[in-house]
């Protein structure tokens, strides 16, 4: 670098003054930039992508096929699919609920922390400064602003399959009444909503795990893996006791939504534990964050 | 140290700072003053506790042991208000590499509170322009070399108004031109008032843009203080003739142990009578460009004898002077006499 870039220099530092007057841009900024960086992924759209497949692969199997879905066979509601094609949206989304939500929730949140420590990135963000208690939370809401993208997007593609392929038109409920179909939608839109707080807990769970290493991958693994065996858990009746506990527990949980008047006291109850799991493994991913040396 | 770096105000100093990892000392009590207005070279072999050093001061770890103050608030207590002062280059540059470069520096800022929204892309775009990536600035990052990251990394250090740089290996990975061109950034930093905290196992490096220097050796801070102050103590003169064994006698009669210096090509020394031989002496030379009063022509017990004067006496002996100079204590034979030769890493 020769005078020129000197000079450069001595006028950049110079334009660089305004700097000092223009108004901080805050904690918010990190939140937006945390926000926009996440949905800038192609590993994001790709794991919204798998989820939306999931309700357009059974409609289009349920209008290929020539049997009617009999009731009891398969997973809820299929038999209900030919009738109302909104009942796509609601299969689709129990379907996934077991394994295909969790795992992209699992990749998501196992990747908050351990991802910009395998990077490297995480000390540039404490560096700069970002705080980390604050860095923590900035993480812990992406995280749950994908929960409430992945069940909106297992929710709208099974919306648009069922709109495409079967009749839609007014719903009846388990309760028998009828609703129009605005309504329906709405009641659709609730059961998101409902399905997005229940992995608000695994989420915590995954941000915690997420604190521990430095290899995401890792932290994504003990994620999917420790939901699996709350479900295994959940299923075994020696374990009753146990049962209210697990945060899978009330994952399928929302027919309640699907009555008329509609009964909130399961969403009530799934709220109260989930906010129980992200106060406990928040409690423990602060402690742990807080104090760790960042040596990656 | 002397008492001048003392008295001024330091940009970073430790006192007894240790860093313990299990029952390895990756830093050991190091008392560090790092005045306000220096180019302060942070001089150590690989694995010597430097990146240590520096994660502490950033409060990246925590000491397990001793105190640091950083723009003169102690760290990590203050961390809030001196890092948005401080740009930082830890341990190589780290980005996402699905993001561009300029991407990269608006996410990285946009970490910093302090920074300002609203001319956030104007920032990274002069930063970038400042180490010369604009061309490169929509590209991402995986595709960068590693010399672009390189600069990229200290863009990032760049993109608010500095009291303090802290560069960890800045010029790793560089070619030539680029390492030229961050030592001139370096300069113009430091002459815009900014304190460059550099750390480096490259010597030249250091030699070439410091004021200040410091050299860990195994977690040990060996030695700082000014460059000058470093190399302070033994110079050799070297003196080029074809009449090696009369000068190493003349030399000796000055009271100066000299040696025939093999022949660069290994050669050995060429015995044949024309031939140009180096012959050279440790000396203890009046520190140059002071004023202190050379003892003219006397060969004191302490050798201290002006160039002249054994120019001179080279001459009247009869040696066919061809070439004479003093050369100082080089930064590097004192880094290698305080650290050790050889390549093993010592821990």
């Amino acid at each position: 670098m020769s005078d020129k870039t000197f000079s450069d220099s001595v006028s950049a530092s110079v334009a660089m003054a305004p700097a000092e007057t223009a108004r901080p841009g805050g904690a918010w900024a990190l939140l937006v930039s945390e926000l926009t960086v996440l949905f800038r992924r192609r590993r994001t759209w790709a794991l919204l992508l798998a989820l939306a497949a999931v309700p357009v692969l059974i409609a289009v199997a349920v209008r290929l096929s020539s049997q009617a879905p009999t009731t009891g066979r398969g997973p809820p509601f299929l038999d209900q699919v030919t009738q109302n094609g909104l009942f796509v949206a609601v299969t689709g989304l129990i379907v996934s609920i077991p394994l295909f939500l969790p795992l992209t929730v699992g990749v998501v949140a196992g990747d908050t922390i351990a991802g910009e420590a395998g990077l490297g990135t995480l000390r540039y963000l404490l560096a700069a400064p970002a705080g980390r208690v604050w860095l923590l939370v900035v993480k812990y809401i992406g995280a749950a602003v994908f929960c409430l993208a992945a069940t909106f997007t297992v929710v709208t593609a099974g919306v648009l399959a069922g709109l495409a392929l079967f009749p839609v038109g007014p719903l009846t409920l388990l309760s028998g009444d009828t609703i129009s179909l605005a309504e329906s939608f709405l009641r659709a839109v609730l059961i998101a909503g409902y399905v997005t707080v229940s992995l608000l807990g695994l989420s915590a769970i995954g941000l915690f795990f997420s604190t521990l290493t430095v290899v995401p991958v890792g932290a994504m693994a003990a994620t999917i893996v420790l939901s699996v065996v709350a479900q295994v858990l959940d299923s075994l009746p020696q374990l009753d006791w146990l049962h209210p506990w697990l945060f899978s527990h009330y994952w399928l949980d929302f027919a309640d939504l699907l009555r008329q008047p509609i009964d909130f006291t399961s969403f009530g109850t799934n709220a109260l534990l989930q906010g129980g799991y992200l106060l406990v493994f928040g409690a423990l991913a602060y402690g742990r964050f807080v104090t760790k040396d960042i040596l990656s | 140290m002397t008492p001048a770096t003392r008295a001024g105000e330091l940009a970073i100093e430790t006192r007894a700072l240790t860093k313990r990892f299990g029952h390895q000392i990756a830093v050991d009590a190091i008392d560090l003053a790092v005045p306000l207005g220096s180019v302060f070279g942070f001089l150590g072999p690989n694995g010597s506790g430097k990146t240590t050093s520096i994660r502490v001061m950033l409060g990246l770890a925590a000491a397990t042991s001793g105190e640091v103050s950083v723009l003169g608030e102690s760290m990590p207590g203050r961390l809030a208000r001196v890092l948005p002062q401080v740009g930082a280059l830890v341990e190589g540059p780290a980005f996402y590499p699905f993001l561009s470069g300029a991407a990269n520096l608006r996410r990285l800022d946009s970490a910093d509170r302090a920074a300002p929204t609203r001319n956030r892309r104007a920032r990274v775009d002069r930063a970038l322009e400042r180490v010369g990536l604009s061309n490169a600035a929509g590209k991402k990052v995986s595709a960068y070399s590693l010399g672009m990251k390189q600069r990229l990394g200290i863009a990032n250090a760049l993109l608010m108004p500095r009291r303090l740089l802290v560069l960890d290996e800045p010029t790793n990975g560089l070619d030539p031109q680029g390492t030229r061109e961050v030592r001139a950034l370096v300069r113009s930093l430091a002459g815009e008032g900014t304190t460059v905290f550099v750390s480096s196992h490259l010597l030249a490096e250091v030699e070439h843009m410091c004021t200040h220097a410091a050299i860990m050796s195994a977690g040990r801070l060996v030695a700082q203080g000014t460059l000058d102050e470093l190399r302070a103590g033994e110079a050799r003169v070297r003196v080029r003739t074809p009449d090696a064994a009369a000068a190493i006698r003349v030399l000796a009669g000055a009271g100066l142990v000299a040696e025939l210096e093999p022949a660069p090509d290994g050669r050995g020394a060429d015995r044949s009578s024309d031939a140009d031989h180096w012959v050279s002496a440790p000396i203890e030379l009046p520190r140059r460009g002071r004023a202190a009063p050379a003892e003219q022509g006397s060969s004191s017990a302490g050798g201290q004898l002006a160039e002249e004067d054994i120019v001179d006496a080279l001459v009247a002996g009869g040696v066919r002077v061809r070439g004479f100079h003093v050369q100082d204590t080089s930064l590097e034979d004192r880094f290698v006499a305080l650290t050790g030769e050889g390549f093993d890493v010592v821990r």
